[in-house]
């Protein structure tokens, strides 16, 4: 109990009780220093923990997990759940990602909310989201994982719907919660399977039990909880078939875009899998769908992303394929590779969105990169951080992204060599479209009607830090670090790391043709094959046909069959005809209600004989 | 005695009640408030009481048939009579303005209605469990059709018959039960069954088991029994919908947990696989009838038809689990549920409608009020730290630790109760406030606030700290699950291994 690991969360929490309940009375500096201060100081509580548990230090810190027990939450029987933190290599990496780019982007929120309704509000949510964000990540069993889970979901929904007085914001709000409790229901069905199975949640009981155990070569237990938690993960991780939440997400504030949607929660299906690696890699049938999911997410996301205008739409369907990227590193067995992708991605994808937001929040809302155009001159540090972001993200050798991108790819590749090559694919066109959207926003005349103008100090400093981390950030040796916790992948030859590379340099290449030098090419390439065009610019009409197949039969039916059908007509119907009937036969016997005491004393003795003749008989028997 | 005193101050509330001036309204209310809140008081008292039933009072009453006072609490019953006596000074708060006729009568109903309800979940004499489960009725009776809306007659029939369709198979099954054991007392019964002394036999066991099971049923309601449910809620006055929500329909449930399933053990479980897909039907079938409900009311109404059903559900899957989850989700449902239909009668006082379409963007003029409803909506819909997902899970993991199937179907409830609640937060809370909704739709007041204020918390502490309550609940099933375990190995060596099913039963004779 010595190092409070409670503490970290508990701060956040108690911001968003101040702010949540006292806001709305509170000057807007105060509830600035509440949400930003009580992200300081967990995330100070998270490097002095990480300090006093040797971390930073030489040695071998952190060889087995360093566990807090609080209370009993719940026991029934042999369930005993507790509320018990726990920080490992793992947990540790994603508290320093969680409160570190929380932190900064806290401060950008609060220079970027500042003309906004509701700026308590925006805040208390936000912390809220922390809270639940760290419970998440500290939790040393599954339920209490999955408090996290819902909590941070919860969040997500009320950022997603903050602007409630329009519709959209708040359909989206809905459906990011319902398909994530799509998901979720996949999580908890393994939770069940799990207690069944091993008789406990917590990891540590259920991790060295599953050791013993044989790897799986057929669908068995293990397989089966291993794919219903993936089911949990492609909801959280907007990973297909669930991922249709996440760029409708993009109704909420940018900061949100970048903490929630992008940095941290969706990758806790990530963080989630990597946890459970131990399940996972007894069941490799389980890993390959991993795997299989996370590229072709991470390949058709892509595609996608090429043909959007909306900047934030871009970066959407950018995340989702970053996220395929993960799945697809944990599947063929780089779990730490995957954990190394979601740190650079938190600071490459953070700093694209808080860019985008920069570039948004300077020409007054607009979001269409068809209105943007030649903002270089007018906001030069969104630029030049985008740019740098846009390079992390691309993987050009030296950046962060290049090191983490780099490591899934060679691991896919000693999985299966066409894992290898449609990631390369997909790295090629994730150069393409990021720098599509920077060459759009940035060069060229400006084609709006604002004007525009470069963010306040609060809002660029975080954009710097983040620029110099995504540049930089692939030098914190992630994979090394969590090297004692996963098992040894193999690695290739330099020859891959090249031709990945290359990719990159191609794509982005191809992107300053058809915007910058040649820009009548996309015209042209979207004339040539207008149907293929149009397939991918509408998302390939996935959510017309979730609606179509899911969503209308499902509320058409429970009205016009369920409750008009069978509760009105059918129940009621027998209902009401047993009424009439009765009626009939209340009529005859209503002869017998003549009002006289003498005739009710004659039906009392005679029900009375009646009564004991039953009971008499009843009890020879 | 205190107990007693628990159950019998309400009563005589009601007869002083009688006396009161009729034109002295507020002197009625603050008579009522102030009864109900001291009987809530003392009933906290009842915590420290031992909850074993050796705590309680046992005295004759009638000799020939022997029919005896005996009322006791155990850790299941302990919570229920609280839950009760918590939200009868509630009711009361939430009727201050909103009853504008006949209010002498109005409030000391309520106290009728909490004397009987309190009784039911302390008797002891099958007979005496009997009077208070009729008691009860008629109270609500009248709540529904004196204070109702336009429909209230039919409403009030309705649910009236029904239940006594019910109460009469119960009391049939009662009668026989004494006959063939001698006495009503249930814990003689208990013993009896456990030690051979007494026993029903197959086709008699499920005869029996069904003639309960019945009433129990109707109360719950279990799916297909209903459709008296939404009418009566709809119809009802605010306090009526609460306390039929949140205590009466626990009514079925502590019946057949008390009852149903320990007496008769054997019949219990060849029915459960029957009972069991009833209630996975009516979970998902409650939520997607409420998805498509114009009225709140009614939406709440039929949100209840699927909360019921994960409680029948962790009863009939007989773990330890599945049981405290049940008693667990009993209060949960009574709390989270009773807080839907007080907020949705504060809306209906302001804007003197129930259609979710007269609504929209609530939020603006009265941001407490969307706040106290956003967090009842998450307990609702089961957001883990809040009430509801402490019981359901323990539900949902009794259920599959018996069949995985039926925690499947059964977790399917789980997302559609997000679907039908955020749409209705979406309709009625967001958007932009219409003329009418501004003008109309002012924020909690300080009696509002009173009322919410507890049960928020109590929302809180069930779904964060749940070993206050689970404890003692899990100690009284285990000795319930014990018993039942006992009595039924006990029927295998008087009767044989076999059991009767249900087909047997139709082709018998």
């Amino acid at each position: 109990m010595d190092q409070l690991l409670w503490l970290i969360p508990i701060v956040p929490l108690l911001g968003f009780l101040v702010n949540g309940i006292f806001g709305r009375r509170l000057s807007m500096p105060v509830i600035k220093t509440v949400a930003i201060g009580s992200v300081a100081l967990s995330f100070l509580w998270v490097v002095k923990t990480l300090f006093a548990l040797g971390v930073f230090g030489a040695g071998s810190p952190l060889s087995a997990p360093y566990v807090e027990h609080y209370y009993t939450w719940m026991q029934s029987g042999a369930l005993n759940i507790g509320v018990d933190f726990a920080v490992d290599r793992l947990s540790a990496v994603m508290l320093m990602i969680v409160t570190g780019v929380g932190l900064l982007i806290h401060i950008y929120a609060t220079s970027y909310m500042e003309h906004e309704g509701g700026y308590y509000r925006f805040f208390a949510y936000l912390n809220l989201f922390m809270f639940f964000m760290l419970v998440l990540v500290l939790a040393e069993n599954f339920v209490l994982l999955f408090v996290g889970w819902e909590g941070v979901g919860l969040c997500s929904y009320l950022l997603i719907s903050f602007y409630f007085l329009e519709k959209w914001p708040t359909d989206s709000g809905n459906k990011a919660f319902i398909v994530n409790r799509i998901g979720d229901f996949g999580f908890s069905l393994a939770m069940f399977m799990i207690f069944r199975q091993f008789g406990s949640f917590d990891f540590q009981k259920v991790f060295t039990a599953a050791n013993g155990m044989p790897v799986e070569a057929a669908y068995g237990t293990l397989t089966v909880i291993c794919l219903l938690l993936l089911l949990g993960a492609t909801g959280k991780s907007a990973q297909i078939p669930l991922y249709v939440w996440l760029p409708d997400a993009m109704a909420g504030p940018t900061p949100v875009s970048a903490l929630i949607h992008a940095a941290t929660m969706v990758t806790a299906g990530v963080y989630m899998v990597a946890r459970s690696h131990v399940l996972f890699l007894h069941a490799p049938i389980a890993m390959d769908w991993v795997a299989g999911i996370g590229l072709a997410t991470a390949f058709f996301a892509a595609t996608i992303g090429m043909t959007q205008f909306d900047i934030k739409k871009v970066y959407a369907y950018s995340t989702i394929s970053q996220l395929g990227y993960m799945f697809l590193g944990c599947g063929v067995g780089a779990f730490s590779a995957g954990i190394f992708h979601v740190m650079t991605h938190a600071f490459f994808k953070a700093l694209l969105f808080l860019g985008a937001g920069a570039v948004i929040h300077g020409i007054h809302g607009e979001q269409d990169m068809r209105n943007m155009g030649g903002l270089r001159k007018f906001m030069p540090i969104a630029c030049w951080t985008l740019f740098a972001a846009s390079l992390a993200i691309s993987g050009v050798p030296g950046t962060s992204g290049f090191f983490s991108k780099d490591e899934i790819l060679s691991a896919a590749y000693g999985r299966a060599p066409w894992m290898y090559w449609v990631g390369v694919i997909t790295a090629g066109m994730t150069a393409f479209y990021v720098f599509r959207a920077w060459i759009m926003t940035f060069f060229g005349e400006y084609r709006g009607h604002a004007h525009p103008h470069e963010s306040p100090l609060l809002m660029t400093i975080p954009l710097t830090i983040l620029a110099v981390l995504s540049l930089l950030g692939g030098f914190i040796n992630v994979p090394l670090w969590l090297k004692p916790l996963f098992p040894e992948v193999a690695t290739q030859t330099e020859t891959l790391v090249w031709i990945s590379s290359a990719a990159g340099l191609i794509g982005i290449a191809l992107a300053f043709l058809c915007y910058m030098w040649r820009p009548g090419i996309p015209d042209t390439i979207t004339q040539s094959a207008r149907w293929l065009y149009n397939l991918v610019y509408n998302k390939y009409f996935v959510d017309e046909a979730y609606n179509a197949t899911v969503v209308e039969p499902l509320v058409e039916g429970s009205r016009t069959v369920l409750w008009r059908g069978m509760d009105a007509a059918v129940i009621d119907g027998a209902v009401n005809g047993l009424g009439t009937r009765s009626r009939g036969i209340g009529n005859v016997l209503r002869l017998a209600q003549s009002g006289y005491i003498r005739s009710y004393a004659v039906w009392v003795v005679f029900g009375s004989i009646v009564l004991l003749f039953i009971v008499g008989l009843a009890g020879a028997r | 005695m205190l107990l007693n005193l628990v159950i019998w101050i309400p009563l005589a509330a009601f007869v002083i009640g009688l006396l009161l001036p009729k034109n002295n309204t507020q002197l009625v209310r603050l008579y009522t408030l102030g009864v109900s809140t001291l009987t809530f008081l003392l009933s906290l008292a009842l915590l420290a009481m031992p909850k074993d039933f050796s705590y309680g009072s046992n005295l004759p009453w009638i000799d020939t048939p022997n029919i005896r006072y005996h009322v006791g609490l155990d850790g299941v019953s302990l919570w229920l009579v609280l839950l009760t006596t918590l939200l009868t000074p509630i009711c009361v708060l939430i009727s201050w303005n909103y009853i504008t006729k006949r209010i002498k009568e109005f409030y000391i109903f309520l106290l009728l209605l909490e004397f009987g309800l309190v009784g039911v979940f302390c008797a002891l004499d099958l007979f005496l469990f009997f009077v208070f489960w009729e008691v009860s009725l008629v109270p609500m009776y009248f709540l529904i059709g004196v204070w109702g809306y336009d429909r209230r007659i039919y409403a009030a029939v309705k649910f009236f018959i029904f239940t006594m369709v019910g109460s009469m198979m119960m009391l049939v099954a009662i009668i026989y039960v004494y006959g063939r054991t001698g006495t009503f007392d249930y814990l003689t019964i208990m013993d009896k069954l456990q030690h051979g002394t007494a026993g029903f036999a197959g086709v008699e066991q499920l005869l029996l088991f069904l003639g309960f099971f019945l009433a129990f049923a109707i109360k719950v309601p279990l799916w297909p029994l209903h459709t008296w449910l939404p009418d009566a809620h709809v119809e009802a006055p605010t306090a009526g919908s609460v306390m039929l929500a949140s205590v009466m329909l626990k009514m079925g449930t502590y019946g057949l947990l008390r009852f149903c399933i320990p007496m008769f053990p054997t019949a219990a479980r060849t029915c459960a696989p029957w009972i069991v897909v009833l209630a996975i039907i009516g979970i998902i079938y409650g939520a997607l009838v409420a998805m498509v409900q114009p009225n709140m009311k009614k939406l709440v109404a039929y949100s209840s038809v699927s909360h019921l059903g994960f409680v029948v559900l962790g009863l009939f899957s007989f773990t330890q689990q599945g049981f405290d989850g049940a008693v667990y989700q009993m209060l949960n449902h009574g709390i989270s549920t009773g807080a839907l239909f007080i907020l949705v009668g504060f809306m209906y006082e302001r804007r003197h409608s129930l259609e979710i379409a007269a609504y929209g963007g609530v939020g603006t003029p009265a941001p407490n009020l969307a706040v106290v409803f956003a967090i009842t909506m998450l307990a609702s819909i089961g957001l883990p730290t809040l009430n509801n997902f402490v019981g359901e899970f323990l539900v949902l993991q009794g259920a599959a630790v018996a069949q995985f199937k039926w925690a499947v179907f059964a977790a399917i409830g789980v997302i559609l109760s997000a679907c039908y609640m955020l749409w209705l937060y979406q309709r009625t809370f967001m958007g932009k406030a219409s003329d009418e909704v501004a003008h109309h739709m002012y924020d909690l007041k300080v009696r509002e606030w009173a009322c919410m204020v507890p049960l928020i918390l109590l929302m809180v502490w069930l779904g964060s700290y749940a070993q206050t309550f689970l404890p003692s609940i899990s100690a009284s099933n285990a000795s319930m699950l014990n018993q039942s375990k006992n009595t039924m190995e006990m029927h295998v060596r008087n009767h044989g291994p076999r059991t009767v099913s249900v087909a047997e039963l139709i082709h018998a004779r």
